[in-house]
C-alpha cells in the first residue's frame, strides 16, 4: 500500500528523459574497465559520472581483470582503462606491436609497489623498516604457513612480483607465501593490527585500505634504473609507478568527447585516497561517493574539460 | 497416465536395504577369496615413506610462482594469435564472434527490456511495477497462486534491498541460458537415449564437463567469447547442460519395456513411438532435469560475474574486494531466493496437469539420477509444495477465464510503469518505517556488526586450531606428497590405483598422470592433492556426524537441513572474507572454504544412506540391547557403505571444484596459479595448463573412488 | 460361549512368578497421547479416536499372564495391534500406560540401561523380515547379540557356531545373509535369537514371508526347538493353524483389544463373538476339539463297564477310531471321574460339519 502511494508521487518520465548535457547524441557509448581494486574505482567512477552528467554520455563499467581490460581494448568490447600500473609485456604487445591501445597520460597518482608492516610494528620495532633487519626478526613472522622461517605473505594474483628472488638474492630467511587476494592481504593486516600479531606482507599505494590503516614501507635496497632488468637476480625495491591511463585506438579516433575528457583527467593520490574511503570504508555507492567529490572540486573538474 | 514413469527409487536413496526377502534364492556356498587389501596398501606406504626418505626433495619437478615451461609459452602464443590475428580466422572470428555477437544482443535486449536504461529513455522499457505483474501473471498462468505469491514478494524484495536491476540481469542470464540449455540439451539426451553409440560417446564428455572446475574455462572462454554477457552466458550453459541432457536421457531410458513391448506390439513407428510414448511417459523426469539445470545456471551465473557477466555477482565479486560481508550477504541473500523461487516455480508448475504430486521424491530423484550429483535444490522451498493441493482448485475453464480477465491490469501496469518514475525505478525504502529495516544498506550493516562480533569472540579460537591441522596433518602429508621424486608419486598413485580398483582405474590414473606430467605443474598438483585429500577427511568427518544426527532423529534434519541448503546455493565469495578473518590466510583456510560447499551435499548423502538403512533392521538390532553407539556403528554406519562412498566421491569433486576459490585465501599451489593465470598476461598459459591438471586430478581421483566403491561397497 | 475375555483359563497353571505379566497396557500413537489417556477421548473407539484426533490406538487396556515354558500365541487381523503388542513387551515402543513385568521385573520402569540389560539377556526377538546385517557373515550375525553385550570373540564364535549347528545351517556360516534363502534367512534369525541363550523368545509373524512347505518347517522347527531348550515363547501370527499348532494358548485381538484368550480347542469350541467365529469357521474341528466339546451329560443305563474310557482332553480325531468301532457311547473322563459320554453320532456331527463346508 505504501508502495502505491510512493508511486503515485513519481514524474512523468517523458519529462525527465536524459538529464544535462549539451552533447548528448554525440557521446554515445562510454566502457571503462574496472579493475578490483577500489583506487581504480574511484578514477573510473569519477571520470565516468563526469562523462555522464557534462557530456551526457551511456557510461557502463565492465568489472574485468587488468589482462582482460587490455584485452577487451583490443577487441573493442571496452574504451578505456583508468589507471594502469606499468605492464610493459602489455604495452609491448597491445601499444607497440598491434598498435590496437594508446597511452592516454598520467593519472596524477604515484603508485609505489613494496612490503610493509602493521603500524603496531614499527612502532614496537622501529628498525623494521630497514630490510638488512629483517633476518633479526623473521622468528617474529613464522606462521603455520611459512615452514620455520619468516613469512611473506604475498600479492593479489594480479600483480608480478619479484619476491621470491628478492628473498634469495637478499638472503632473507623468509619463505614467501601466497595470499592469493587482494582481501586477504587486507584482512591479514586488519587481524594483525587489532590482535597485535606480526606480518610482513606485500603491499601497494594508493589504496583505500591507507586511510583505514596507515600501514609502514619497509625499504629494500633503493632503485636504481635497470636494476631490476632480470628478474632472476633483482635485488632491488620495486620501481615507482607513474600510473597512466589508456584508451582504445578505435575509441580515440572515434570523435567523442569523452576522449579529451579521459587524457586531462589528472588528480592527486589524497583525492583518489578520499574517494576510495567513501566507498571503501563509508560504504556510499561509487556513483554517489564520485559526484560528492565532483561537487567539492568544481575547479578540477573545470579543468578537464577545458 | 504419465506419471507411471516415476518409480521413484525412493527417498533412500543408494542404500536400501538390500533385503530380498520374497525371492528364494538358491543358496550357494561362494567365499570371497580375501583380497589382502590392508597388507598390501601396508607394503606400499612402507616402501614409498624408505623412498621417500631417501630421495626427499629431489626431482619433486618444483616450479616456481613466476615460472613457466615452454608449453605454457605455447599457449601462451596461441593465446596472442586469438587476440591478435583470431578476428580474420573463419572460426574465432566467424563462428565464435557470431554466437558471441548474438548473445550479447539477446542478452542487451531483455536488458533493456527490464534491467538497464533503454538509452535514451532514463529507464528500463517496462519498469518494476510491469515487471512484477507480468511475472506474477505468468506464474499464476503456469503454476498456481502459492507460486505466485512467492515469485511476488521475492522480487519486491529484489526492490526493497536495492538490487532490482542486478536481480534481473542475473535472472535474464539464468533463464536464457536454460532456454538454451533445453534447446541443446533435449534433442542430445533424446539421441542418447535411442542410440547406444551416441550415449557411449557424449557420456564421458558429459562426465568431463562435470568434472572440470568452472573456474578453469573461464579464462580460454574470456579469450575466445571476450569478457561480457556472451561469455557469461556461455560459461552457464556449460555448466548446466550435463544434468538436462543425463536426466533426460534416464527418463527416456527409463520407460518400462513392457510399456514400449506394448506399443510396439501396436505397429508405432519409432517417431510416433517417441512423441505419444516415451516423451509423455518421461515428462516428469524431464522437468526434474530442467529444474536441476535451472539451479546450476543460477549458481554458474553468479560466478560468471567474474568475467563481466552482469548480475549480483557482480556485487558479490566487489564486495569481496572492499571485505564488506555484508552487502555481499544481502546479494547471498537475493540469490537464495530467486533459487527457492525458481525451484518452486518450475517444480510447481510440473506438477499442475499431472496432477497427483510428489514434489520431494522428485527432486530426490533427481539427485540420484544424474549420476554426479548435482543437487542443488533448497529443500525446505520444496518439501511443502504438495500443500499448495489442497487450496480449492478453480476449474480449468474457470482459470482460463480468470486469467484473461487479470492479463488486463497486468498489461495496466505494464503500462503504467513505463509512464510513472517510480514505478520505473524501485522506490528508495531506506526511509520509510519499517521496510528500511531491510532496505540493502540497514540489512548489510547488520550483517557487518555481526560477523564483526562473531569473529572477534572466537578467532583465538580458530587460528589455534589452524595451527594444530596445519602442523600435525596439512604439512606431513603435503610433504610426503609433493617432496616425493615425481617417478615415485606417479608408481604409488599406479600401485593404488591397482590394488584398490584393478586394472581400469589404473589405466585412467596412468592417462592423468601424463597428462599432469606434461602439463608442467606436476609438483603444485602434488601440493593440491594433498589439500584435497584432508579437505575430503574433514568434510566426511563432518557429514557423517551431521548426517547420522540428520538420518537418525526428524529434528535434527529440520535444523541442520536449511543451513546445507542456503550453503549450496550461496556464492562461495561471500563467505571469504569471514573464512579469512577466522583463519587468516593459508592453506586451511582454502580447505575451510571447500568444505563449506562440499560438506552440505556429503552430509545429505549420509543422511539418505542412515535413514535407508532398513527400520526392520534397525528394530531387530534395538531388540538385541543394542546401545546408541553400537546402532551407529556396527549396523547404521556400516550398512549406509554405499552412501558413504558415494558421499566421499562427491565431497571429493566438490572440493576440487573450490581449489581455484582456495587459491585466493592462502591454498597456493594449482587454485593460485589458475588465479594468476586468469590476471597476469605472462602466466595464462600455466593457468590453463594448472586447470587441466586440476580436471586430470578430478578425473584420475574419481575413476579409483568408483572403481573402489563397486568392489568394496557391496 | 461362555468365556469371555478376562475369564482367566483353567489349564495352564500360573503358580509362581508368570514369565510375561502384563495389566492395564495401553499404547496410543501421536504427539498428545499422554493427554488423551487421561481425557475421556480415550473410551472413544478406535475410528472415532481417529477421526477426533489423528491419533491411534494401537493397543487398548489388554493384560494377561504368560506362564514359564508356555507357548502364547498372540493373533487377529492386520493392524489389530500384534507387533505393537509384542513391541511393548520388550519397550522397543513406549507404553502410554500399564505394566509389563518380565519374570517379576517391571520393565516399564526400568531405566535405560537395566533396559538394555533385559534385552541383552533376557528377551530376544525373531522377525518377520528377518532383521539381519546384509554387511555380515552368517556367524557374525548370530552372535550379534554377543557381541553387542561384550564377550570376547572365543567365546561368542563357540556359541554361535553351537546355533548354527542347532538350527541346520552347518556349512553356511560363512556366507552373507542374501545368499541364503529365506527359510534359512530365518533360521539365521532365530539362531540369533537362541544365542544370547534368553528366558523369553518373541515371534513376530517369523514365518509368514516364508513358502507353505518351508513354514511347516520351520514350524517344525521351533517345536522341536520348545522341547529341546523349553523356553517362554511369545509367537505373533495371523494364521490360525500355526496358532493352533504351536500354542498352549490364543489371544485373539480386534482394533488392540483382548477378545478372547484361550487354548486352542476353548477358541475353536466357544468362540468369543462373530469376529472370532469367523476366525475359527475354516478350522478342521475334528483336529482340534478335545471330547470335552463333543460330549453329552450321560443318560442313566447308557454305559456301563465295558464301555472304552476316553480322557477328556483326547483330540476328536483320535478318538473317533475307538467310539466308531465300539457302536455305542462311550465314557469320557477328567481323571478318574466319568465326565461325559461320547457315542458315534457326536463324533460324526463334527467330521461331518467339516466335509459339508468343503
Ligand atoms: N508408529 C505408528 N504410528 C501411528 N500408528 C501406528 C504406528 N504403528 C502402528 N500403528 C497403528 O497401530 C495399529 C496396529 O498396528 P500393528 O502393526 O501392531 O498391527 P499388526 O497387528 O501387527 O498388523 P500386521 O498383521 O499387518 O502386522 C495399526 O492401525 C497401525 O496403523
Ligand atoms: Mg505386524
Amino acid at each position: 500500500m505504501s508502495l502505491g502511494l510512493a508511486a503515485c508521487g513519481g514524474g512523468d518520465i517523458s519529462d525527465t528523459t536524459t538529464a544535462g548535457g549539451d552533447g548528448g547524441a554525440s557521446c554515445g557509448d562510454l566502457r571503462i574497465a574496472v579493475n578490483p581494486w577500489t583506487g581504480y574505482v574511484s578514477n573510473a567512477h569519477v571520470i565516468g559520472q563526469v562523462a555522464k552528467e557534462k557530456l551526457g554520455c551511456n557510461v557502463t563499467y565492465p568489472d574485468v581483470k587488468e589482462e582482460v581490460g587490455w584485452q577487451g581494448m583490443a577487441d573493442g568490447s571496452i574504451d578505456t582503462i583508468v589507471e594502469n600500473w606499468g605492464h610493459p609485456d602489455l604495452v609491448k604487445k597491445y601499444i607497440d606491436d598491434a598498435g590496437t591501445v594508446e597511452d592516454a597520460g598520467l593519472t596524477g597518482n604515484d603508485g609505489i609497489i613494496g612490503w610493509y608492516v602493521p603500524p603496531w610494528m614499527a612502532e614496537k620495532y622501529p628498525d623494521i623498516t630497514n630490510w638488512e633487519n629483517l633476518n633479526k626478526y623473521a622468528d617474529l613472522f613464522k606462521t603455520s604457513e611459512s615452514g620455520g622461517k619468516g613469512q611473506l605473505l604475498d600479492g593479489d594474483p594480479s600483480y608480478v612480483t619479484n619476491d621470491e628472488a628478492l628473498v634469495k638474492n637478499l638472503k632473507l630467511n623468509y619463505q614467501v607465501v601466497v595470499g592469493g587476494s587482494e582481501a586477504a592481504l587486507i584482512q591479514s593486516f586488519r587481524s594483525a593490527e587489532e590482535n597485535k600479531t606480526p606480518l610482513l606482507a606485500y603491499f601497494y599505494e594508493p589504496q583505500w585500505f591507507f586511510d583505514e590503516l596507515a600501514l609502514v614501507h619497509v625499504d629494500l635496497p633503493k632503485y636504481t634504473e635497470g636494476c631490476d632488468a632480470d628478474p632472476a637476480k633483482v635485488a632491488c625495491d620495486y620501481p615507482p609507478y607513474a600510473l597512466n591511463k589508456l584508451i582504445s585506438t578505435k575509441f580515440a579516433d572515434s570523435g567523442s568527447p569523452a576522449v579529451d575528457l579521459i587524457k586531462n583527467f589528472t588528480w592527486t593520490n589524497e583525492d583518489q585516497n578520499l574517494v576510495s574511503k567513501y566507498i571503501a570504508e563509508d560504504g556510499m555507492d561509487p556513483d554517489d561517493a564520485a559526484q560528492k567529490w565532483i561537487d567539492d572540486n568544481p575547479d578540477k573538474v573545470d579543468a578537464w574539460l577545458s | 497416465m504419465s506419471t507411471a514413469t516415476v518409480e521413484s527409487p525412493g527417498p533412500a536413496g543408494p542404500a536400501s536395504g538390500p533385503n530380498r526377502v520374497d525371492k528364494e534364492q538358491q543358496p550357494y556356498v561362494e567365499v570371497q577369496k580375501p583380497r589382502r587389501t590392508g597388507i598390501k596398501l601396508l607394503v606400499l606406504l612402507a616402501v614409498w615413506l624408505v623412498l621417500y626418505a631417501v630421495f626427499k626433495g629431489k626431482m619433486t619437478k618444483a616450479l616456481g610462482l613466476q615460472d613457466t615451461n615452454s608449453l605454457h609459452q605455447k599457449l601462451n602464443d596461441a593465446r596472442d594469435w586469438v587476440q591478435l590475428d583470431g578476428k580474420d580466422n573463419w572460426f574465432f572470428g566467424g563462428v565464435l564472434g557470431a554466437i558471441g555477437d548474438a548473445l550479447d544482443a539477446i542478452v542487451k535486449f531483455f536488458q533493456e527490456l527490464i534491467s538497464i536504461p533503454a538509452f535514451p529513455r532514463p529507464v528500463p522499457e517496462i519498469g518494476w511495477l510491469g515487471v512484477v505483474a507480468v511475472l506474477a501473471w505468468i506464474t499464476y498462468a503456469v503454476a498456481g497462486l502459492r507460486s505466485t505469491l512467492l515469485v511476488t514478494g521475492t522480487l519486491l524484495f529484489f526492490g526493497v534491498t536495492d538490487q532490482w536491476s542486478n536481480s534481473m540481469d542475473l535472472l535474464i542470464i539464468t533463464m536464457l541460458s536454460v532456454v538454451i540449455c533445453i534447446l541443446i540439451g533435449l534433442p542430445i539426451g533424446i539421441w542418447m537415449a535411442r542410440s547406444k553409440a551416441a550415449s557411449g560417446v557424449i557420456t564421458p564428455v558429459l562426465d568431463v564437463m562435470q568434472t572440470f572446475p568452472p573456474f578453469c574455462y573461464l579464462a580460454p572462454l574470456a579469450l575466445f567469447f571476450g569478457i561480457g554477457p556472451a561469455c557469461a552466458m556461455v560459461l552457464t550453459i556449460i555448466y548446466a547442460l550435463p544434468p538436462v541432457v543425463r536426466i533426460t536421457e534416464h527418463g527416456i531410458r527409463s520407460v518400462s519395456p513392457t510399456t514400449i513391448e506394448a506399443a510396439r506390439s501396436l505397429g508405432l513407428t519409432r517417431q510416433q513411438m517417441l512423441r505419444q510414448v516415451q516423451l509423455p511417459m518421461a515428462k516428469r523426469t524431464i522437468v526434474v532435469g530442467i529444474n536441476q539445470c535451472t539451479m546450476a545456471a543460477l549458481s554458474m551465473a553468479t560466478i560468471a560475474a567474474l568475467v563481466n557477466g552482469p548480475g549480483l555477482g557482480k556485487v558479490v565479486v566487489s564486495a569481496l574486494q572492499t571485505l564488506n560481508v555484508g552487502v555481499a550477504s544481502v546479494s547471498a541473500l537475493c540469490i537464495v531466493l530467486m533459487a527457492i523461487m525458481l525451484d518452486r516455480t518450475t517444480t510447481a508448475a510440473s506438477e499442475r496437469g499431472q496432477g497427483r504430486s510428489n514434489v520431494g521424491s522428485a527432486s530426490g530423484m533427481g539427485v540420484m539420477l544424474t549420476g554426479v550429483v548435482l543437487e542443488r535444490l533448497p529443500r525446505w522451498a520444496t518439501e511443502d509444495a504438495g500443500r499448495g493441493q489442497r487450496l480449492p482448485r478453480v476449474t480449468a475453464a474457470g482459470r482460463g477465464f480468470l486469467l484473461a480477465l487479470l492479463f488486463v491490469p497486468a498489461v495496466v501496469l505494464v503500462l503504467l510503469s513505463r509512464q510513472q518514475l517510480n514505478l520505473a525505478t524501485f522506490p528508495d525504502v531506506s526511509e520509510t518505517p519499517v521496510l528500511k529495516w531491510i532496505s540493502g544498506p540497514q540489512l548489510a550493516k547488520g550483517i557487518n556488526n555481526f560477523t564483526d562480533w562473531l569473529v572477534s569472540g572466537v578467532d583465538t579460537y580458530t587460528i589455534w586450531i589452524k595451527d594444530h591441522i596445519t602442523m600435525w596433518f596439512i604439512d606431513p602429508l603435503q610433504s610426503l606428497l609433493s617432496d616425493s621424486p615425481w617417478w615415485l608419486m606417479a608408481l604409488v598413485l599406479l600401485a593404488l590405483a591397482y590394488v584398490l580398483g584393478g586394472w581400469q582405474p589404473a589405466a585412467y590414473t596412468l592417462a592423468c598422470e601424463v597428462i599432469i606430467y606434461f602439463t608442467g605443474v606436476w609438483n603444485d598438483t602434488m601440493v593440491t592433492l594433498s589439500m584435497t585429500l584432508i579437505a575430503t577427511v574433514m568434510t566426511m568427518l563432518v557429514a557423517v556426524v551431521l548426517g547420522v544426527a540428520m538420518g537418525r532423529g526428524r529434528k535434527a534434519d529440520l535444523i541442520i537441513r536449511p543451513f546445507l541448503d542456503a550453503f549450496q546455493v550461496i556464492p562461495p565469495f561471500v563467505y571469504l572474507v569471514p573464512a579469512l578473518a577466522l583463519f587468516g590466510a593459508g592453506r586451511f583456510t582454502a580447505i575451510v572454504a571447500a568444505m563449506a560447499y562440499s560438506v552440505p551435499i556429503a552430509t545429505k548423502l549420509v543422511a539418505d544412506g542412515i535413514r535407508g538403512v532398513s527400520p526392520t533392521t534397525v528394530e531387530a538390532v534395538r531388540s538385541t540391547g543394542s546401545t546408541r553407539w553400537q546402532m551407529i556403528s556396527k549396523v547404521q554406519l556400516p550398512m549406509a557403505r554405499e552412501s558413504l562412498v558415494l558421499a566421499t566421491n562427491q565431497g571429493l569433486l566438490y572440493v576440487l571444484s573450490m581449489v581455484v576459490i582456495g587459491g585466493m585465501v592462502g591454498g597456493g599451489s594449482l587454485g593460485y596459479i589458475v588465479v594468476s593465470g586468469f590476471s597476469q598476461d605472462q602466466l595464462f598459459g600455466k593457468g590453463l595448463a594448472a586447470g587441466v591438471a586440476i580436471a586430470a586430478l578430478g578425473v584420475m581421483l574419481d575413476r579409483i573412488a568408483r572403481y573402489a566403491a563397486a568392489r568394496y561397497g557391496r | 460361549m461362555t468365556l469371555t475375555a478376562d475369564q482367566p483359563t483353567s489349564d495352564t497353571s500360573t503358580s509362581g512368578e508368570a514369565a510375561v505379566h502384563v495389566s492395564g497396557l495401553w499404547k496410543i500413537f501421536g504427539p498428545k497421547a499422554d493427554a488423551i489417556m487421561k481425557s475421556d477421548d480415550a473410551q472413544l473407539s478406535r475410528k472415532d479416536l481417529q477421526e477426533k484426533t489423528g491419533h491411534v490406538v494401537g493397543i487398548r487396556d489388554v493384560s494377561f499372564d504368560v506362564a514359564p515354558g508356555e507357548v502364547f500365541v498372540v493373533m487377529g487381523l492386520s493392524g489389530s495391534g500384534k507387533s505393537t503388542l509384542v513391541r511393548l513387551l520388550t519397550r522397543l515402543i513406549e507404553p502410554t500406560a500399564g505394566v509389563v513385568k518380565l519374570y517379576g521385573e517391571d520393565i516399564t520402569a526400568m531405566g535405560d540401561k537395566a533396559l538394555l540389560d533385559t534385552r541383552r539377556r533376557r528377551v530376544s526377538m525373531v522377525f518377520q523380515h528377518f532383521g539381519l546385517l546384509p554387511h555380515r557373515k552368517v556367524i557374525d550375525n548370530i552372535a550379534f547379540g554377543l557381541e553387542v553385550r561384550g564377550e570376547a570373540k572365543g567365546g561368542r564364535r563357540n556359541r554361535a557356531q553351537e546355533m548354527v549347528d542347532l538350527v541346520g545351517l552347518s556349512g553356511y556360516e560363512n556366507n552373507f545373509p542374501d545368499q541364503l534363502s529365506g527359510g534359512m534367512q530365518q533360521r539365521v534369525g532365530l539362531a540369533r535369537a537362541l544365542a544370547s541363550d534368553p528366558d523369553i523368545l518373541m515371534f513376530d509373524e517369523p514365518f509368514s514371508a516364508l513358502d507353505p512347505l518351508i513354514r511347516r518347517d520351520m514350524q517344525n522347527e521351533v517345536i522341536r526347538l520348545h522341547h529341546e531348550v523349553g523356553k517362554t515363547m511369545v509367537f505373533i501370527t495371523h494364521d490360525l493353524a500355526e496358532a493352533l499348532k504351536l500354542g498352549d494358548r490364543i489371544l485373539i485381538m480386534r482394533d488392540g483389544e483382548i477378545i478372547q484368550i484361550g487354548t486352542p480347542d476353548e477358541v475353536v469350541a466357544a468362540p468369543a463373538d462373530e469376529y472370532v467365529r469367523d476366525f475359527v469357521s475354516d478350522v478342521p474341528k475334528s483336529h482340534v476339539l478335545t471330547l470335552k466339546w463333543v460330549m453329552r451329560a450321560e443318560q442313566p443305563g447308557e454305559v456301563d463297564a465295558s464301555s472304552p474310557v476316553l480322557q477328556a482332553g483326547q483330540i476328536v480325531r483320535d478318538a473317533a477310531r475307538v467310539v466308531i468301532d465300539h457302536h455305542g457311547p462311550c465314557r469320557v473322563v477328567d481323571g478318574d471321574k466319568v465326565v461325559g459320554v461320547v457315542d458315534e453320532e457326536d463324533i460324526l456331527r463334527v467330521v461331518v460339519a467339516e466335509e459339508g463346508l468343503q
